[in-house]
């Protein structure tokens, strides 16, 4: 049963990702770009999901276990480490240069171009020389 | 590409990314980080980490069930030479990976918490590809 829900929400994160158009590159870049005609869809995409995340976070603050599991597992790391600015600007560079980032391009793997593929691979490179270093 | 402002699909889709999140989080007390889920296929799998590749299968069957029905839907592409695909991808696998979340982890789930980590990557990552975007685009 687990099983089924977690599939069922990475669906439901998924159809949000098509529906939003946030699997067109091209619609992100045309957020990230000014110069082309701006489609500001980006900006709506990410306050609606906030702002629904926000009330998850309220109800949050008020329990000492989630619903169905045992306990809540957050990241309770605070510094601003090097890793992390470094880290973000790389992320920064590769969003920039392709209009695509990791939700996307996991989804988009489904539309069989090789592209997808290939950028996918290279992200799963990445994340290896990452681990490495 | 010309793409037109739809705002009405994005709070739709939107609405869709948020309560998969907040369902993940008041459910099971987990973060809908996709890079993370994602990196997660290189450690060893435990029973505890089985959710991370049921969410990859739910966001995939998303991808199939929308190529089938309505494939327009999954329209886009990546207009770059294939050197700079590979580029683009290694620079987003590491730099997720460094700073332990994307636009998912640290966008939406980790700025709606209030998180300054979360604020500063993504704050970071958004000024970079905005200024990336406008000098190669």
């Amino acid at each position: 049963m687990t099983a089924v829900i977690h599939v069922i929400l990475g669906f439901i994160f998924g159809l949000g990702l098509i529906i939003s158009g946030m699997t067109n590159p091209d619609k992100v870049l045309n957020f990230l770009n000014f110069q082309n005609q701006w489609d500001g869809s980006l900006i709506i995409v990410m306050a609606v999901a906030m702002g629904i995340m926000m009330l998850a976070w309220f109800w949050v603050a008020k329990k000492d276990k989630p619903l169905l599991g045992e306990a809540f597992t957050l990241s309770d790391v605070k510094n601003i480490s090097p890793r992390l600015i470094t880290g973000s600007v790389l992320f920064g560079l590769g969003w920039g240069l392709s209009g695509i980032c990791p939700g996307p391009g996991l989804v988009q793997l489904a539309s069989l171009k090789m592209e997808f593929w290939l950028f996918f691979a290279a992200v799963l490179g990445g994340m290896w020389i990452a681990k490495k270093v | 590409m010309v793409t037109e402002f739809t705002p009405i699909a994005a709070a739709i889709g939107g609405a869709l990314i948020g309560i998969a999140c907040a369902l993940l989080l008041v459910l099971y007390g987990k973060i809908a980080g996709i890079s993370g889920i994602v990196k997660s296929v290189f450690n060893k799998q435990t029973a505890e980490s089985r959710w991370k590749l049921y969410f990859i299968v739910g966001l995939l069957l998303a991808g199939i069930a929308v190529r089938i029905f309505a494939p327009s839907l999954l329209e886009g592409e990546l207009s770059l030479s294939p050197v700079l695909i590979v580029v683009a991808g290694l620079l987003v696998g590491m730099g997720t990976s460094l700073a332990n979340g994307c636009t998912s982890g640290h966008g939406v789930c980790g700025m709606s918490r209030f998180s300054t980590r979360s604020w500063v990557s993504t704050c970071t990552f958004m000024a970079v590809a905005i200024i990336t975007a406008n000098l190669v685009g």
